[in-house]
């Protein structure tokens, strides 16, 4: 493998891109797709780690966020559908019941 | 000297398709973009000989919960909001943000180079040919060591699984 | 840089030059056998019909696929004005790519595999394989045309909905072998000198139902259902990109029926691998070839123009020299090490063949589901039934190993395993019978249908 700080670089890149993401797009759907970037370079992070230290903990640590991010996906995509169905939107923005 | 070449081809790939992913307008290509992120990540986790993770990556982010993306941005088709703007008045505190994470990240790894000892231990990881086959590694430690977590992470998915279906679910 | 480049690229051919090739001869030679799998069909189809096919051009229509992929390639290309092209233009080529991609996996005999002895085989050709459906989704969406958009929701749905089922079939068959290796698999069943198929019957029964709808074949065609949705996800694309994604779904057929052959019928083994009495089986292949080679000399002076029965007489030679080839190993001792490499593939291909020959078969004998019931089976029987057979394959070898039972004495545990599995299965079909009996009035949900 390279040294280990390439890896956090890309890591720390993609984390940031995503982070972007988050803060700026409209589209929920789009902020849930950031977020899954976020999860993935964290996931980059912990393989290197393994990888380095020869240990497969980091790669079960990773397995364990992949279902989260399944289970994050399903739940987040009700969410939208669910109020797509009552709102006829998906723009951040606009989901503005709640503000006074 | 194969690696590195993968490397670099893999990360640039990555971080290139992360971006587009978010500067695009449609959600679809924004869909197509992070798919080539993910996949190019793959690439990395098998550059670093987690095989089972790359097909783990393959099958379930790419190949499910990416169709499920696709599949709510296509229900939710919305040929209006193309027409909209697509970023919120938030630019400012995205670069802060930025800024803070990058100065953040840099400063971590610019220290844990400077200082020996503190910050990333340097180690000499094993060679790849000594490692034990992977996918039985990953699965002693994760019925092994992780046999709780692993049966959290099933009630969790069940959970997911259940609260999914009420949210989908159409009024009668 | 520019050097290191290069000296990266000399590097990686001097290590990888072999699976290079066999990947340049697969993409070129996989049109042609895709192209003859499909003439076969059609063969087929016209005797269960009573009538000749396809007979004018080449002896009975044998060089119709070339002429079919020379009208194929000079057909005008259509991009519909409205379609968003640059994905229009990516999606055949996902599909197919992700097709020709997992063949990388497969393994012809113990000595023709390109990514050789790959740590997670077996995932590795099912999960590249299931990225085919980005082809199907993006496709649909990219012609920006409602039956086309139809047509690939309906083919994700169902696709995703089996891939499941067809998993957790992998599953229990994999949990005979504790190894995702494709050799390792093959090995495992020589060893027990048994064909994983008698061990785990209930699970090649549901991964023969799942991978027909994965391929989205008939009697579960709907996303092409021409009747219906004119076809589906491939309406607005023509030429070329049409035949892409035809390409696709005829490699993905060769593709499941190789995961099944590997795992469930013994890969390139011979039947019964490991008994003497049965060596005869060795001058089948051969026997076989001749048989095939004597038939097309035998027609030779019956066709009509000289051209045909020159190329009629070619095949007979060709069929010869395989002959020769497959007699070579089990006749003459020196060629003895050979054996194994070209007896391999010979099975392995004809097991291929006689599955996919299944398939054609029920294409013609079965007509075709509705959407709604389609769904129900996958999700009401199909992935209930896979997840109880998971259960008893596995509680059936801890008996197995407590009794200390090998090959074919593991019939002893299997065969009631089996057995529960199919009970439940009934006790659900059942149930299903009568939850549905209730609301037979009720229109059909179906949610994908517009």
């Amino acid at each position: 493998m390279l040294p280990i700080g390439h890896y956090l670089f890309l890591s720390a890149a993609l984390f940031i891109i995503g982070v972007i993401g988050v803060i700026t797009r409209r589209n929920v759907i789009v902020i849930l797709m950031s977020i899954e970037l976020i999860l993935n370079a964290v996931n980059i992070n912990l393989v290197a780690f393994s990888r380095l230290y020869g240990d497969v903990a980091g790669q079960v640590f990773a397995l364990f966020i992949i279902a989260d991010a399944a289970a994050e996906a399903a739940v987040g995509l009700g969410i939208i559908i669910a109020f797509f169905r009552n709102r006829e939107t998906v723009l951040a923005d606009e989901m503005d019941l709640l503000k006074w | 000297m194969l690696d590195k070449v993968l490397f670099y081809i893999f990360a640039g790939l990555a971080i290139a398709s992360g971006a587009l992913m978010v500067t695009r307008r449609n959600a679809v290509h924004s869909a197509i973009f992070l798919v080539t992120a993910l996949l190019a990540t793959a690439g990395i986790f098998l550059q670093l000989r987690a095989e089972f993770l790359f097909i783990v990556q393959i099958i379930l982010y790419v190949g499910g919960i990416m169709v499920l993306f696709i599949f709510v941005i296509m229900l939710v088709n919305l040929d209006v909001a193309l027409q909209q703007i697509q970023f919120a008045r938030q630019k400012w505190v995205a670069l802060i943000v930025a800024l803070a994470l990058s100065a953040q990240f840099g400063l971590m790894l610019w220290s844990s180079e400077k200082i020996p000892g503190q910050g990333i231990p340097v180690l000499a990881a094993p060679p790849a040919s000594e490692l034990p086959a992977n996918s039985e590694a990953v699965a002693q430690s994760l019925f092994g060591n992780y046999l709780l977590a692993f049966e959290i992470a099933s009630v969790l998915l069940l959970v997911a699984m259940i609260g999914a279906v009420v949210m989908a679910k159409k009024e009668k | 840089m520019m050097q290191a480049v290069i000296q990266a690229t000399m590097d990686f051919l001097k290590l990888y030059w072999a699976p290079l090739l066999c990947g340049l001869v697969i993409v070129a030679v996989l049109p042609l056998i895709v192209g003859y799998i499909v003439l076969v069909e059609r063969k087929l189809m016209a005797d269960m019909q009573a009538r000749l096919g396809p007979m004018r051009v080449g002896p009975h229509g044998l060089l119709q696929p070339i002429a079919d992929a020379v009208k194929l390639l000079i057909k005008e290309d259509i991009i519909p004005d409205n379609a968003d092209k640059l994905v229009f233009w990516l999606a055949p080529v996902l599909s197919v790519g992700a097709a020709l991609l997992s063949i990388a996996g497969l393994a012809i005999g113990p000595a023709f595999q390109i990514a050789k002895d790959i740590n997670i085989g077996i995932l590795f050709v099912v999960g590249v394989s299931a990225m085919g459906i980005f082809g199907i989704v993006l496709g649909g969406w990219a012609s920006n045309s409602h039956y086309s958009l139809m047509g690939s929701l309906r083919s994700s749905a169902q696709l995703v909905s089996y891939e499941t089922a067809a998993g957790m079939a992998l599953v229990s068959g994999l949990l005979l072998t504790g190894t995702l290796n494709i050799k390792a698999i093959v090995e495992a069943q020589y060893n027990e000198g048994i064909w994983f198929v008698m061990l785990a019957p209930v699970a090649f029964f549901i991964y023969l139902v799942a991978s027909i709808a994965e391929t989205n074949r008939a009697p579960f065609d709907l996303p092409e259902a021409e009747s219906e949705l004119v076809a589906g996800y491939m309406t607005e694309f023509s030429g070329f990109r049409w035949s892409l994604y035809f390409l696709a779904e005829y490699t993905n057929m060769i593709v499941v029926s190789s995961v099944a052959t590997t795992l469930f019928l013994g890969g390139w083994l011979r039947p019964f691998a490991r008994v003497h009495f049965f060596n005869f089986l060795d001058y089948v292949p051969p026997l076989l070839m001749i048989g095939v080679a004597g038939y097309c000399l035998l027609r030779t002076p019956k066709q009509p123009s000289r051209v045909q029965q020159l190329f009629m007489l070619a095949v007979a030679g060709l069929c010869l020299a395989l002959a020769l080839v497959l007699l070579a190993p089990v006749a003459l001792p020196i060629a003895k090490p050979l054996y194994a490499g070209i007896h391999g593939g010979f099975w392995f291909i004809f097991k291929v063949s006689a599955y996919i020959y299944f398939f054609m078969w029920l294409r013609f004998t079965i007509p075709r589901y509705r959407f709604d019931q389609l769904m129900r089976l996958g999700w009401q029987f199909l992935i209930p039934l896979s997840i109880v057979n998971v259960l008893v394959v596995g509680v059936a070898l801890i008996v197995g190993s407590y009794f200390n039972l090998h090959g074919w004495s593991m019939l002893l545990v299997t065969t009631p395993a089996a057995i529960i599995a199919l009970v439940v299965a009934l006790m659900i079909l059942a149930a299903g019978q009568q939850s549905s009996a209730g609301k037979e009035n009720a229109p059909a949900s179906d949610f994908y249908a517009g």
